[in-house]
């Protein structure tokens, strides 16, 4: 960071995110190192390794600083001309730039892109702006300010006090006020008292706790340390998915650096805290994302849920008073300390404040991580931010809050999103996946999908969600063999409704949430697989037929191409006609046809 | 994928990591990972090594080794597919990945090819989400993967695939 402000030095940032990395970011980050070491630049610069930038439909991204240059899509072959044009001479790239699909023009910086414009970055602050590896970086952009302020000018209850009026709620999709969990916590006489950082991510098509672990992981680290003194706990634990394996170095990296700096062990900072951190790494079981599955966990016990008659903050960890809370809330405390509750509290809605960060995925030009206030619309999220659907082709629904959440359809599209908004339409925050589906989608298999994820990690301790999930699943899959009834709808009604009224925990209990809302809002796909055998999005191999249509095929031969199987054939310029015998319906004709000549039947 | 893995456990392998913790529960959960991350399985030889390290039934500790996604009790394949199955990847298209790689290999999620070169299982998302669908070869991640795309990674991992198909 000292070298942004270093008037003649470059500081050049190379995403090195999951989403980057796969796309060869490393080499791009490897060759700058060595082109800028080797050859003649007279310009002094600094590379940096940064986290997810969240545009990861465009990566590997390279940010050039001070002159606020974003390359997009960069290979380990476009390196010397970035050294030799933009680093000596100052030139820009044209090729590299993003060129705006409606002005046409290329845009120099990511400030100037819609998908970074109506984004507000809180949690995501430091993210791709820092080397997560360096302690330096982050106290260079205010971090542990929030920590010094606490210890130096507040007592632990008025910390508790000015979390509470931040009206931060918990991020991991509990919604419950943090503030609230925090006061609860700090009124126990018992000690020790412990500090929990729940990072086991689990919803399929969700990532931000991933990406903030392993861009910005001291941010969660002085959270943490803040709770600490807030309500009086000497250990915290940081549990994170074993596949999140950058995540669990960079936090490693951070916990050491911290500790040598002060900022955990004895005595912090001067004060009477002493306070350490631990990472426990998770063994990949979606109900260990449950708070009293994910304590059984670091006990070391199988991960099953208990009920919550006492809650965690009276007895939580061995028994002992315990704040838990998710990574993403985490991030969002040294903001409210160091600005002030007033400050988040003016973002958001009524009833939920501050900003969100979701993550954009599925049939969406712009996939990746946003963060935007609370209250933003899902049309400005998904066609704004997002770009819209791919290809052309038309939006069916939303599907929001993982596997326990709900699908969301068109005529929903200005739905302000908060915790509450989202319950009312039947689906609900979750952790803040947001995954778009286009007319390519089948809401019936969709909700078979999500019933089978959730079979396979239901603890099968209650007997509502194990057996229960069971029979929605066959139920489901007959149907998408075509071999539903109709009453089988009421019947999926329900097993539904006495899950949600019995089960244990809230895996059971939010269940059958993908099935009700399908059946809310798409029941008209329901009786197509039913009554007349026909999967309208052509996804359900046994209800499904592609044919092309001889008026629009135009015979370019794309679709021959893309066959993995030769089941096409037809003359260039001649209509093409599909072997049925030979076709294994996988769809890769009617996903590359650019005239909509390829129907289902 | 380190260069150590699939080496034939030992006795003397195992209790190198097992020494590394302390022999309290909280730790049945790491010496498993470790030994995972080795071997690429958990011989029975190393569950029963940790029940006597820590002082508990060793019923405890395998259900801890059934209970979590992360291990296996069997070896796995020389080359490990995993395919993403997460919400991004199915919408586009992962069921067609798994169904190429029954046709050309023979093996369904959690199967090994009977000469223990492929192996293959689905993972929930990886959270590469902009890359749908992918696909990790033990830890290379291949983006974007088609019906006929995948076909060609096969291939190029030594695989030999049904010759009447591109």
């Amino acid at each position: 960071m000292q070298a942004a402000n270093d008037l003649d030095s470059k500081l050049i940032l190379v995403c090195c995110g999951t989403g980057c990395l796969a796309n060869g970011s490393r080499e791009v980050y490897q060759s700058l190192k060595k082109q800028l070491t080797d050859s003649e630049v007279t310009v002094s610069t600094f590379t940096k390794p940064t986290g997810c930038n969240g545009w990861c439909e465009k990566g590997p991204l390279v940010k050039i600083m001070p002159d606020d240059i974003t390359y997009c899509q960069v290979k380990a072959s476009d390196v010397p001309a970035i050294v030799e044009k933009t680093i000596q001479n100052g030139e820009l790239l044209e090729r590299l730039l993003y060129r705006d699909p409606q002005t046409k023009k290329r845009v120099k910086s990511h400030h100037q892109i819609d998908f970074y414009k109506k984004q507000h970055k809180l949690a995501l602050r430091n993210i791709g702006e820092i080397d997560p590896a360096s302690i330096d970086d982050y106290i260079a952009r205010d971090g542990y300010k929030a920590l010094a302020k606490a210890l130096r000018k507040m007592t632990p209850s008025e910390v508790v006090e000015e979390v509470i009026a931040s009206g931060l709620r918990g991020r991991g999709g509990g919604g419950f006020p943090t503030g609230i969990k925090w006061r609860a916590a700090a009124g126990q006489p018992a000690q020790p008292k412990y500090v929990i950082c729940n990072g086991d991510e689990g919803d399929p098509g969700a990532f931000m706790d991933r990406s903030i672990m392993e861009g910005d992981p001291h941010t969660v680290i002085e959270g943490m340390i803040i709770c600490a003194y807030a309500i009086g706990a000497t250990r915290g634990f940081i549990y994170v998915r074993d596949e999140y394996s950058l995540a669990v170095t960079n936090l490693g990296i951070a916990i050491d650096s911290a500790r040598r700096h002060g900022y955990l062990g004895n005595n912090i900072l001067g004060s009477q805290l002493c306070f350490d951190i631990e990472i426990v790494r998770g063994g990949g079981a979606f109900v260990c994302g449950e708070e009293t599955a994910l304590m059984a966990s670091i006990e070391g016990n199988v991960g099953e849920p208990r009920d919550k008659y006492v809650f965690p903050t009276e007895k939580g960890l061995w028994g002992q008073p315990t704040v838990i809370n998710n990574v993403e809330t985490w991030a969002n405390i040294p903001v409210i300390i160091q600005d002030g509750a007033e400050q988040f509290a003016a973002l958001g809605t009524a009833g939920s404040k501050g900003t969100k960060v979701f993550s954009l995925v599925g049939k969406v030009v712009n996939t990746g991580l946003v963060e935007v206030p609370m209250g933003t619309t899902l049309r400005d999220i998904i066609f704004t931010i997002g770009g819209g659907i791919p290809g052309g082709r038309g939006f069916k629904a939303v599907q929001t809050g993982g596997p326990s959440g709900g699908c969301i359809p068109e005529s929903k599209l200005d739905l302000q999103v908060d915790f509450d908004s989202l319950l009312e339409a039947g689906s609900m925050m979750g952790s803040g996946g947001i995954i778009v589906m286009d007319d390519r989608t089948c809401m019936v298999e969709i909700a078979r999908y999500y019933v089978h994820f959730l079979a396979g990690e239901s603890c099968g301790k209650c007997t509502p969600c194990r057996e229960g999930i069971k029979a929605l699943l066959d139920t489901l899959t007959a149907i998408c063999h075509g071999q539903g009834r109709e009453e089988d709808l009421l019947y999926l009604e329900e097993i539904s409704h006495t899950m949600q009224d019995a089960s244990l925990c809230a895996l059971g209990r939010t269940a059958a949430n993908p099935v009700l809302s399908t059946l809310r809002y798409f029941k008209d796909e329901y009786l197509a697989h039913i009554r007349e055998h026909c999967c309208p999005a052509g996804i359900c191999r046994e209800l499904t037929e592609f044919e092309i249509d001889p008026a629009t095929c135009t015979g370019c031969g794309l679709c021959t191409k893309n066959c993995p199987v030769d089941a096409i054939s037809g003359e260039k310029k001649q209509a093409h006609i599909i072997d049925q015998n030979k076709c294994i319906r996988c769809g890769e004709c009617i996903d590359h046809c650019r005239f909509n000549a390829v129907l289902v039947r | 994928m380190p260069a150590e893995t699939n080496s034939k456990p030992n006795e003397e392998m195992l209790l190198a990591i097992i020494n590394n913790y302390p022999g309290e529960n909280r730790y049945i959960l790491s010496i498993m990972q470790d030994m995972q991350k080795q071997f690429n399985y958990l011989p029975r030889q190393g569950l029963e090594m940790i029940a006597l390290h820590v002082d508990s039934p060793f019923s405890q500790v395998y259900s801890m080794a059934t209970f979590y996604k992360a291990f296996s009790l069997v070896p796995k394949g020389r080359i490990n597919f995993k395919v993403c199955d997460g919400t991004a990847c199915h919408i586009k298209g992962s069921n067609v990945i798994i169904d190429q790689i029954y046709k050309h290999l023979g093996i369904r999620p959690g199967e090994t090819t009977p000469d223990g070169e492929f192996s293959l299982e689905t993972v929930n998302c990886i959270g590469a989400c902009a890359l749908a669908p992918a696909v990790l070869a033990n830890d290379r991640v291949h983006p974007k993967v088609t019906s006929a795309g995948i076909v060609e990674i096969i291939k190029s991992y030594g695989g030999h695939v049904d010759a009447s198909s591109k």
